[in-house]
């Protein structure tokens, strides 16, 4: 079991206060746009490294006007053990506290994992290659907390690598030392990747499902996987790199094809229906892979998750969620949206009152 | 100002805050209890640091600092045993040296590579570190680097520079943490990781 027992927040975003201890069902938030339904969402998100589901700066965090900085205080019980984490930000970066230890931030991800889905996700099949990878990237962590210190690692080194490339510095032995560092963690990236992918397509088709099975592919920019073809790529590409003045190919350019398997569709060109299906599908196949090799399924975060799914897939989602026992953290505007849940999930009724926002559990 | 104490009070207490490990709460504690103990503690502290400020220099050879022009592990021949151990601050050669266990010579780059911080091979002192391994009939450079990024990225530099020259090139064993730094960790650990070490 992986579940947020009790949950408090002092001046984050628009909850001046809030203290609510839920139990181990589907969270349900519900109440008008704006009320703070998503700004409760993010506040779970930050339970887990990096910067929460918006990806927010921390000093935007904070409640205006009073920018005193914000807190959350959360009582985690993960695989039978409790953990209390507390983590804030006074207005710089934001420090997190494992069982009253000074921890640093990927530290949470050993514990917690979290997956979480948000509206503008709803696009993710037609924008860019970096938001899918983002997604292969949150869905890998849940799987290996240390891809995101490779992650970390593999920007670090490249970061500098672009910065010596812009001032066109003609130091082989630099280049050198930091593309063998990149290299290092680009095919720790891939191997991670790649195992995501592995268990995402079992756990999509070992099982009956009622949502469509997505065939998924990583596109990489080029034929160096391993760490010795990473590296030799890096070294033959210094002299266009320079040209371009960045890095142009690596795992930080690959990008994640889905296709709709049984019509043979790319993602892209789906209906916006059969897109957040395709989406539902991944993140309900993530959890169930999870809850095989980590022993629970994650906490997952569904944003707005009625949009574009008619009430049978809805119904349909909700079964398997209460069906992995999974603890879900979903909002939405109206509480009919989630009327089949009967009593399998808490309802939590959020709204404005005075410029702050309120919960009362209904 | 909230307690007006003078202005020289006040101003020995602003620059005791800017020390590292001290606040300006334990800075004012520190100040009063230096003046209530003037002749125990004001006035040697006082004599002292004219001294250290007067003698107090970076080591010709290794940039460690004492108050000599070359220190007294570069000085002393019995150190002279093919061993060089590359740190980047002093701080880190006084916590090798805390541990008594390596018998070497030292060298301090005073930095890490980082082109975004604008720190190059020439800001540090890779190029002599290169001439004292060739001149001094080095067998063994231990790196001694932290384990960030950057620490990484300058332990590979100087292995390219020195390769290729005879020299034995070994780093501390793992088991110090990522972004650990040596300062930080206690003499078992900076012992264990130097008796454990591996080629590089
Ligand atoms: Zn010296």
């Amino acid at each position: 079991m992986l579940a947020v027992r009790s949950l408090r927040l002092s001046h984050f975003r628009s909850y001046q206060s809030l203290d609510i201890t839920p139990d181990t069902r589907p969270v349900v938030l519900f109440g008008a746009n704006g009320a703070g339904k998503t700004n409760l969402l993010e506040a779970v998100s930050m339970l887990s490294p990096g910067r929460g589901m918006r990806r927010a700066k921390t000093q935007d965090i904070a409640r205006t006007p009073e920018a005193l900085g914000w807190k959350i205080w959360a009582e985690l019980h993960s695989l039978g053990q409790t953990h209390q984490i507390v983590t804030s930000s006074e207005g710089g970066a934001r420090t997190v506290h494992i069982d009253e230890k000074v921890t640093p931030q990927l530290a949470l991800g050993r514990i917690a994992r979290l997956v979480w889905l948000v509206p503008v996700m709803d696009r993710l099949w037609v924008e860019g290659a970096a938001d899918r990878r983002g997604f292969l990237d949150r869905l890998t962590m849940s799987f290996e907390p240390r891809h995101a210190e490779a992650v970390l690692g593999y920007e670090k080194a490249m970061r500098e690598r672009n910065r010596l490339l812009k001032d066109r510095v003609q130091e082989p032995s630099w280049y050198a030392a930091l593309e063998t560092q990149m290299a290092r963690f680009g095919a720790e990236i891939n191997t991670n990747r790649d195992f995501a992918v592995d268990r995402l397509t079992a756990a999509q088709t070992d099982t009956s499902t009622s949502f469509p099975v997505a065939d998924l592919e990583i596109e990489h920019t080029s034929q160096a996987v391993s760490a010795d073809d990473l590296e030799l790529a890096f070294a033959e590409d210094r002299i266009r790199d320079m040209d371009a003045g960045r890095t142009l190919s690596g795992p930080h350019r690959a990008d994640l094809r889905a296709v709709y398997a049984a019509k043979e569709m790319e993602a892209r060109l789906c209906s916006t229906g059969e897109q957040k299906a395709l989406l539902v599908s991944l993140i309900l196949a993530n959890a169930r892979a999870l809850a095989q090799d980590f022993g629970a399924p994650p906490i997952l975060l569904l944003d707005e998750v009625a949009a574009h799914l008619d009430a049978d897939r809805r119904a349909a989602l909700y079964d398997e969620i209460c069906e992995l026992g999974a603890q879900a953290w979903m909002s939405g505007t109206g509480p009919e949206l989630f009327e089949a849940f009967g009593d399998r999930a808490m309802m939590i009724e959020v709204s404005e009152r005075n410029g702050a926002s309120e919960v009362q559990i209904s | 100002m909230q307690e007006r104490a003078g202005r020289e009070i006040e101003q020995l207490v602003d620059l005791m805050a800017r020390l590292p490990g001290l606040g300006p709460r334990s800075a004012r504690r520190a100040v009063l209890q230096m003046i209530k103990k003037r002749g125990q503690l004001l006035e040697p502290l006082a004599k002292s640091i004219a001294e250290v400020s007067a003698t107090a220099r970076e080591c010709m050879a290794c940039g460690n600092i004492s108050g000599l022009e070359t220190c007294a592990i570069c000085n002393d021949p019995a150190r002279q045993n093919g061993e060089m151990c590359i740190v980047e601050d002093v701080s880190d050669l006084w916590a090798m040296e805390r541990t008594s266990l390596f018998k070497g010579t030292y060298h301090v780059l005073g930095g890490v590579l980082s082109a975004l911080d604008g720190v190059g091979p020439d800001a540090l002192r890779i190029p002599r570190l290169v001439e004292r391994v060739h001149q001094h009939n080095i067998s063994e450079v231990i790196l001694a680097l932290n384990a960030t990024i950057d620490g990484q990225t300058t332990a590979h530099y100087i292995v390219d520079q020195i390769e290729g020259s005879n020299v034995r090139i070994t780093s501390l064993a793992q088991g110090v943490p990522i972004g650990g730094e040596l300062d930080y960790l206690d003499d078992g650990t900076i012992s264990a990781a130097l008796k454990a070490r591996k080629a590089f």
